[in-house]
């Protein structure tokens, strides 16, 4: 375990400089409403850092909201949100990461397994890759558990590497290490650092503002469904323009 | 009623003497019920499923018709199916009153709305802790059934043993449309109720320990399933 930590912290100054990313985000003329309260209200906002992408915010502010959107597991009730690869590689492909983990009710390797099958992996390729994903988040020596019985750190390493099965260009985290004790959020942190080095565009929602000046390379502070904020990370935390960041770092923004 | 011991005695005597006329009543009643669970699992856990995650005008209607059909009288079940198989129904000509056959589909259609109800409810129930995952992972909705069914399948056996428990146990039906004909079609419910009206409390008490026993085992099954969902964390 110690070694692994110490691997993660090396693969964090390897990563400090991360790759092109494989995806960018636009959103333009959002507003979502339900019941006639207004949930989101954002004119245009474009998620392109190199680096992760980190939204805060109060309870409440539209965080999973936005997430799910781009998501398209919920509909906008105008607006158009874009996901273009400046590569030119044809069709973005986004995996999500929930804040609870949905693990099937089978061992670690079939729920890897299950998604390389939906994704039209052949059976003789799929192996090879379970393994890989089995080493990518440590969980080597729990392949053949049932995936419920993990802790609650294996779990969310578990739904990364799942997600990481799908082959994403783009990945959205919905509070991924929020129930989760500091170790196990170390590790998830690592994790999320190397994928993003990989070249894959994260886009990540938090409550944890150590975490967000830890991982983002841009934060983007949402307040009552609107952007008060978008910012690099170092001159959001040193230098917050808005009244809303002022205030929210400083714990008085209510909601 | 000073006898009751005496026939239990003579009935226990019976069970253990392995007398082949009542053994061979009790596998036709398993054969017949287990033949009729199959094909109403065949046909009830994937209906159960589709009316969980499909959604169409009326579906509340058509949830709890089939809710309600969980409580159809046996002998209504009975009198319908022997409309229908009699030779003057409309099935008539395939001449499958009084046999086996006819029990079958009989208890088919009792066991199938149990089925069908208990896979709705686990399925919907699995569904909305999967839906947001799996469609995330790119499954349509209709996709989504196989994954449910696997992933439900504990839950699931203890549908098929409710639906099994009912079918063994019911009289009505199987009476009507089988006619309690010797070595033909005389389970162990119609041969209870026969016996106990001829007075030869022996072999019905012995049939009836049988019925017993294999509702405990029933019984025990769903226990030992759900202990074991639990193991593996999967309930």
């Amino acid at each position: 375990m110690r070694d692994h930590t110490d691997q993660l912290r090396a693969n964090w100054a390897k990563d400090a400089a991360p790759a092109v990313p494989a995806c960018r985000v636009d959103v333009s003329d959002l507003t979502v409403a339900r019941d006639r309260k207004t949930l989101l209200n954002i004119p245009a906002l474009t998620l392109n850092a190199p680096g992760p992408s980190v939204i805060i915010g109060p309870n409440g502010a539209g965080k999973s909201v936005l997430l799910r959107l781009i998501h398209g597991l919920l509909p906008a009730t105008t607006g158009q949100i874009a996901l273009t690869d400046p590569s030119g590689g044809g069709a973005v492909k986004q995996a999500m990461l929930f804040q609870k983990p949905v693990l099937l009710r089978r061992s670690v390797s079939g729920n890897l397994g299950f998604v390389l099958r939906q994704q039209g992996v052949p059976w003789r390729a799929r192996r090879a890759r379970i393994d890989e994903l089995l080493a990518q988040g440590h969980l080597q020596t729990r392949a053949k558990q049932p995936a419920r019985s993990l802790s609650g750190g294996e779990q969310q390493r578990l739904a990364l590497v799942r997600a990481l099965a799908t082959g994403p260009d783009l990945l959205l985290l919905d509070e991924p290490t929020a129930p989760l004790d500091p170790a196990a959020t170390r590790e998830i942190e690592g994790l999320i650092r190397q994928i993003s080095a990989s070249g894959i565009k994260i886009v990540m929602v938090t409550h944890d503002l150590g975490q967000a000046r830890r991982l983002a390379s841009e934060v983007i502070l949402l307040h009552r469904g609107q952007v008060q904020e978008q910012a690099p990370t170092d001159r959001f935390f040193a230098l917050p323009r808005s009244a809303a960041a002022q205030a929210f770092l400083s714990g008085d923004l209510l909601r | 009623m000073q006898n009751f011991a005496e026939e239990l005695r003579a009935a226990l005597l019976l069970i253990l003497s392995g007398d082949p006329d009542m053994w061979s009543i009790v596998l036709l009643s398993l054969r017949v019920s287990l033949t009729a669970t199959v094909v109403a699992a065949a046909i009830g856990l994937p209906l159960g499923a589709i009316l969980a995650v499909t959604r169409f005008p009326g579906k509340q209607l058509v949830v709890v018709v089939v809710n309600a059909l969980m409580g159809l009288p046996p002998v209504v079940v009975g009198l319908t199916v022997y409309l229908l198989l009699s030779n003057s129904g409309p099935l008539g000509v395939l001449s499958l009153l009084y046999t086996p056959t006819a029990m079958i589909v009989a208890q088919v259609l009792l066991v199938l709305p149990i089925i069908t109800a208990l896979t709705r409810q686990i399925i919907s129930e699995l569904d909305g802790e999967y839906a947001d995952q799996l469609r995330s992972l790119g499954l349509s909705r209709m996709q989504t059934v196989p994954t449910l069914l696997w992933d439900g399948r504990f839950q699931l056996m203890t549908a098929l043993l409710a639906g099994f428990g009912r079918a063994v146990a019911e009289v009505g039906a199987v009476l009507i449309v089988g006619g309690n004909i010797n070595h033909v079609t005389r389970v162990m419910t119609t041969t209870i109720a026969l016996e106990t009206s001829k007075g030869n409390l022996a072999l019905a008490l012995a049939l009836g320990v049988i019925l017993i026993m294999i509702a405990l085992m029933v019984n025990a099954a769903v226990a030992a399933t759900a202990l074991r969902a639990q193991r593996l964390s999967h309930a």
